[in-house]
């Protein structure tokens, strides 16, 4: 192989490391602290880039459109966290009054009504209930995913790079995208910024400690559900940048879901759940396994990230830098 | 077993062997015996989830080794019973294999290994072409003749599978009831002290994780008697997840609630989908709907409102002209 | 949807009002509503295909105001969500509770392959869009016809044309890693080598890929062209990042990747490509016209060749029911139809079947231009009455073992 080879795989790799690190950090770190596997993240990461399509085309400045496509995405998942997934007594209720006067009060089911009412009450959320988790975010997934479809339709889209970026870049006699670094570049700054959260901020450290011992937590006075929707929204909203962001790369297109989420999954199962170094280191050592394990053994191109996995599973079941139990 | 369960199992027993005279026509019987090989699919994982805990993302694996072995085998020239056979065991040693590999992680890790083994035997399924012809798939010479019985038409293989599964249901209720299951739901619930009273956890559940191995790859022969085709998209992560959605939506802790689950997700998805268009939506919702008011599916939260209704009827009984029940 | 089906139980209505009334019940049957089956794909990954295939065959039938050779139409959609099981259930339930005495579909060749022996047990005929080139060769079945194309019956030409017009030597090629991108690769490196070219390089990626940077890399530098088979969003995945990377080597293709439905999208980067087609929205017959300004007044956008398949074999299906007076009930004499069906003019140019029920007809060469504001797939070339073997003899052409990842062998790859 040329050097060529080589040199182009490297910048190949990072910089999709950098893209999977957006869409992986939201993913761990709402892991890390609810214990929640959100297996609608990949749909966030669609909606994205649907978002930003939408938006692009309107003639929104590029970036612009990656921050306003992300809010969109996190506050989707600010309304998720905060209706589904642990819902309050008082929403759950006003659910619950809704469907009274809906449905079983017309039908005159009063007894049915208040047995309903008593179930709903005693409704604790989601935690430790992993089916529940499963069935849940997998079906908030179904729909978004089939609401793209409605709204967007089945075509694939295209985003347009910002056009100054669109040129390739030529490197000691090696063209590469130009796009691709400047992607990675954000990736990185998005991980300083994170760390700076995470590490000198009261609300990283009210997040470490959650994601160390909840209860703990709870006990010495942190608000957690609340840190809860704030982790939802920090990492919905990670997703949905990414999603715009990748979007020149990857287009926008219905089962863009399904082939990101394996890969979220992959990276947090190597890098550990629950740990921003870990997403980070994760992001890296899956694009350089997908880039050059593809290219150099071809014939493994469908095992190449879920054999890894596998042995790192059993070999290191918290991953390479886990600070939870998976 | 107590009068009403009796009573139960035999008023099923009835709807069971009248559907083929209840539902208008062959589609709708071909419709009940798919139902039934999903729910036995659903209840085989259920052996895992329900009583053990364990969630996989990789049971359409065995619908990958049993129904290829099985359709090699026949179109090899091998005989229906051989290559069932053969199918089956091979299918079960491979969750032994499966079951090693998957148990060295625990909750979140185990569900990844089983998504990546399940992967893996589905990348294996689409790129190995000589041996299963890629995403074309195979097809499945004929239907056997079990002891001479004739299961080509729509009601007689519906019997055919009515058979099978009764067994299967049979086997997993005394599963349920015997002391091997008490010492299964004892390691979901409290793994350290079933170690300290001496039970071998990490046997006890390799053993149930084989034994949901056999019940799925008999369902995947089964899937290959009625669809007579086989192909990559049928171990795809899709269909494992749904093979588990099935049984979370009809509630896992219970011995029903699979099959229930499993009748709703074929018929939305066979039957419901020509008249929803945006049927996956519908599915999408009625997920989210369950786990908010039912976090533990269907049939239990359904027992549990009866249960409120009830004793709610008995000692509301005067206050019922009240306004509120208060909360 | 809802619309139609109420038209459908008028439709059923009136016949049942007719039968009692005259008491010919042979005759009258016909004069009933004609059952059609329509096998797409309208969720998942793979609907944008079949949701234009929707739209091109609801063009046919307002078109014809919903009248087949002086019959009422009662289409009955399913969809397949590119699951073969699932296929294989809405087939049955289009047969058996449903009643359609002909289906058009489905989309995917794994699709077409899962319900195959059903087809042939319960003796439906079919019009299929699906490429799977067995399924007109070796395990033909006797009640399917293809107006469409084998996946590589388009990449024979572009091949022919590569080779001797564009004199290009060295080529390297690249599709989805499954049975079409496989055969459209293979027809293209056969007559490619057959006519002095060689193909230096044989890649295939998952059909999931996320990025093709991988590939792109492995690429050699002095190559002449890149034969690509990619499929829906994937064609403009690659063809747009293989231009980020910088390359300007020429494009070649079978008949997916610069499809219509996805050139606008693509932009500056497809310009050039040259493709093998059956159909271009460019060609100039009236049919084609009408069809074009019908798609897209009623959608916004240029029909592509799913819209365009399900149009032919409406054309073919509209032929063959005139043929036998509108009683497609009788399945062996409407089938023979079919296959004899002879049209002069279609949307895709004359086109006939041959005895595997296989296409006859023109093949177009593609160049991607830009016309005014659009980019469009211009016709360069037009290879007339074009079968599935191609120059080849039929006997020795079905010799060979179907078209796959190694066959035909690729002899001149270089590491």
């Amino acid at each position: 192989m040329q050097g060529q080879f080589w040199i182009i795989q490297t910048l190949n790799s990072v910089a999709f490391g950098g893209l999977l690190f957006m869409l992986s950090s939201g993913f761990s770190l709402i892991f890390g602290l609810m214990r929640i596997p959100n297996l609608a993240h990949g749909g966030f990461f669609m909606l994205g880039a649907y978002l930003g399509y939408s938006l692009l085309i309107r003639g929104v400045n590029f970036w612009v459109a990656a921050l306003l496509g992300g809010l969109a995405v996190g506050l989707l998942g600010v309304v998720i966290e905060r209706f589904i997934i642990h819902p309050s007594n008082r929403i759950l209720l006003a659910i619950g009054s809704f469907l009274d006067a809906v449905i079983f009060r017309p039908l005159g089911l009063r007894a049915f009504s208040g047995a309903w009412r008593g179930m709903i009450a005693r409704f604790r959320g989601l935690a430790g209930n992993e089916q529940g988790q499963v069935l849940m975010t997998l079906g908030v997934s179904f729909i978004v995913a089939d609401v793209c479809l409605l709204i967007w339709t089945g075509d694939p889209m295209t985003l347009p790079a910002p056009p100054a970026l669109r040129r390739p870049l030529f490197i000691g006699g090696y063209s590469f995208p130009t796009y691709r670094l400047v992607v990675l570049g954000v990736a990185l700054v998005a991980a300083a910024c994170l760390y700076l959260l995470m590490e000198r901020t009261r609300l990283g450290a009210m997040i470490r400690a959650g994601v160390d011992d909840r209860e703990m937590a709870r006990g010495c006075g942190i608000p957690v559900s609340r840190l809860f929707t704030i982790v939802f929204l920090l990492g919905a909203t990670l997703a949905g940048i990414g999603g715009v962001l990748g979007g020149p790369i990857l287009n926008a297109y219905p089962g863009l879901d399904t082939d990101m989420l394996p890969l979220a999954l992959i990276v947090v199962i190597l890098g550990g759940a629950g740990s921003l170094l870990g997403a980070f280191v994760g992001s890296f050592v899956v694009g350089f396994l997908y880039n050059f394990g593809i290219a150099l053994v071809p014939d493994l191109a469908y095992f190449v990230l879920f054999l890894p996995m596998v042995l790192v599973l059993m070999f290191l079941p918290q991953g390479l830098f886990g600070r939870v139990q998976l | 077993m107590t009068r009403g369960s009796v009573i139960a199992v035999l008023l099923a027993t009835v709807v069971f062997m009248a559907v083929p005279w209840i539902v208008p026509g062959n589609f709708y019987i071909n419709m009940a015996s798919q139902v039934l090989i999903y729910a036995l699919f659903a209840l085989s994982l259920n052996l895992m989830l329900g009583y053990g805990g364990m969630v996989s993302l990789g049971h359409a694996a065995y619908l990958g080794v049993a129904g290829y072995t099985c359709i090699l085998l026949v179109t090899a020239g091998y005989n229906q019973l051989t290559a069932a056979v053969v199918a089956v065991l091979f299918s079960t040693a491979f969750a032994g294999v499966f079951g090693v590999l998957s148990l060295r992680a625990p909750g979140l890790g185990f569900i990844m290994i089983t998504l990546a083994i399940g992967q893996i035997v589905w990348g294996i399924a689409y790129r190995a072409n000589a041996l299963t012809g890629g995403d074309n798939g195979m097809s499945f010479p004929a239907r056997p003749m079990p002891f001479g019985f004739d299961i080509q038409d729509a009601k007689n293989f519906y019997y055919f599978t009515l058979i099978v599964f009764a067994i299967a249901f049979f086997f997993l209720w005394r599963f349920s009831h015997s002391p091997f299951g008490a010492s299964l739901k004892g390691t979901k619930e409290q793994p350290r002290r079933m170690r300290m009273l001496g039970h071998n956890v990490w046997l006890i559940q390799l053993l149930t994780f084989v034994m949901a191995g056999f019940w799925a790859s008999i369902a995947s022969v089964l899937y290959v008697y009625y669809n007579l085709f086989l192909s990559p998209h049928a171990l795809a992560l899709q269909q494992s997840a749904e093979i588990l959605l099935m049984a979370i939506l009809g509630g896992a802790t219970s011995l029903t609630g699979p099959i229930v689950g499993a009748l709703i997700i074929t018929l939305i998805k066979n039957v419901i989908s020509t008249y929803v268009e945006r049927w996956n939506s519908l599915l999408g919702v009625i997920f989210v709907v369950v786990i908010i008011f039912m976090p533990y599916g269907l049939v239990p939260g359904c027992k549990q409102l009866w249960k409120r209704l009830q004793s709610r009827g008995k000692n509301s009984a005067p206050a019922r002209t009240s306004s509120e029940p208060t909360e | 949807m809802t619309l139609h089906r109420r038209k459908v139980l008028k439709g059923i209505a009136a016949s049942g009002a007719s039968l009692a009334v005259l008491k010919a019940p042979y005759v009258q049957a016909q004069a009933g509503p004609m059952k059609v089956g329509f096998l797409t794909i309208k969720t998942g990954p793979l609907a944008s295909g079949g949701l234009q295939m929707e739209q091109g065959l609801t063009v046919f039938l307002k078109e014809r105001n919903n009248m087949i050779a002086g019959r009422q139409v009662e289409l009955h959609t399913a969809d397949t969500a590119a699951n073969p099981a699932q296929a294989r259930t809405k087939t049955q339930e289009l047969v058996e509770r449903l009643n359609v005495s002909v289906i058009i579909g489905p989309l995917a060749a794994f699709e077409a392959l899962a319900i195959d022996d059903y087809i042939r047990s319960s003796q439906t005929p079919i019009l299929t869009v699906a490429g799977a080139e067995d399924m007109t060769q070796r395990k033909a079945n006797p009640w399917l016809v293809r107006a469409s194309a084998t996946s590589a019956q388009p990449s024979h030409p572009v091949a022919d044309y590569a080779a001797k017009e564009l004199k290009l030597k060295r080529v390297a090629t690249i599709a989805d890693d499954f049975a079409f991108g496989h055969e459209c690769v293979a027809g293209f490196q056969r007559v490619f080598e057959d006519n002095g070219g060689k193909v230096v390089q044989k890649l295939f990626s998952p059909l999931n890929a996320p990025d093709y940077g991988t590939y792109i890399a492995q690429f050699k530098p002095d190559l002449d062209g890149i034969f690509t088979g990619h499929a829906g969003a994937n064609g403009l995945k690659f063809i747009k990042q293989l231009r980020e990377y910088g390359s300007k080597v020429q494009i070649l293709g079978g008949f997916t990747p610069v499809d219509e439905s996805l050139l606008q999208q693509m932009g500056p980067e497809a310009l050039g490509a040259i493709t093998g087609n059956w159909y271009s929205a460019q060609l100039d017959f009236p049919i084609n016209q009408k069809f074009v300004a019908a798609i897209q007044a009623d959608y916004k956008v240029d029909p592509g060749v799913y819209a365009a398949e399900t149009y032919v074999s409406g054309e073919v299906l509209e032929a063959a029911a005139k043929a036998v007076g509108g009683k497609i009930e009788d399945k062996p004499a409407f089938m023979k139809a079919l296959k004899e069906t002879n049209l002069a003019t279609s949307l895709r140019g004359p086109m006939k079947f041959d005895e595997f029920g296989n296409v006859v007809g023109n093949l177009y060469i593609r160049k991607v231009e830009k016309k005014g504001d659009k980019y469009v797939n211009a016709v360069v070339k037009t290879y007339p009455n074009v079968s599935q073997f191609w120059t080849y003899k039929q006997d020795e052409f079905l010799k060979n073992p179907v078209y796959s990842r190694d066959f035909p062998p690729a002899k001149n790859l270089e590491n």
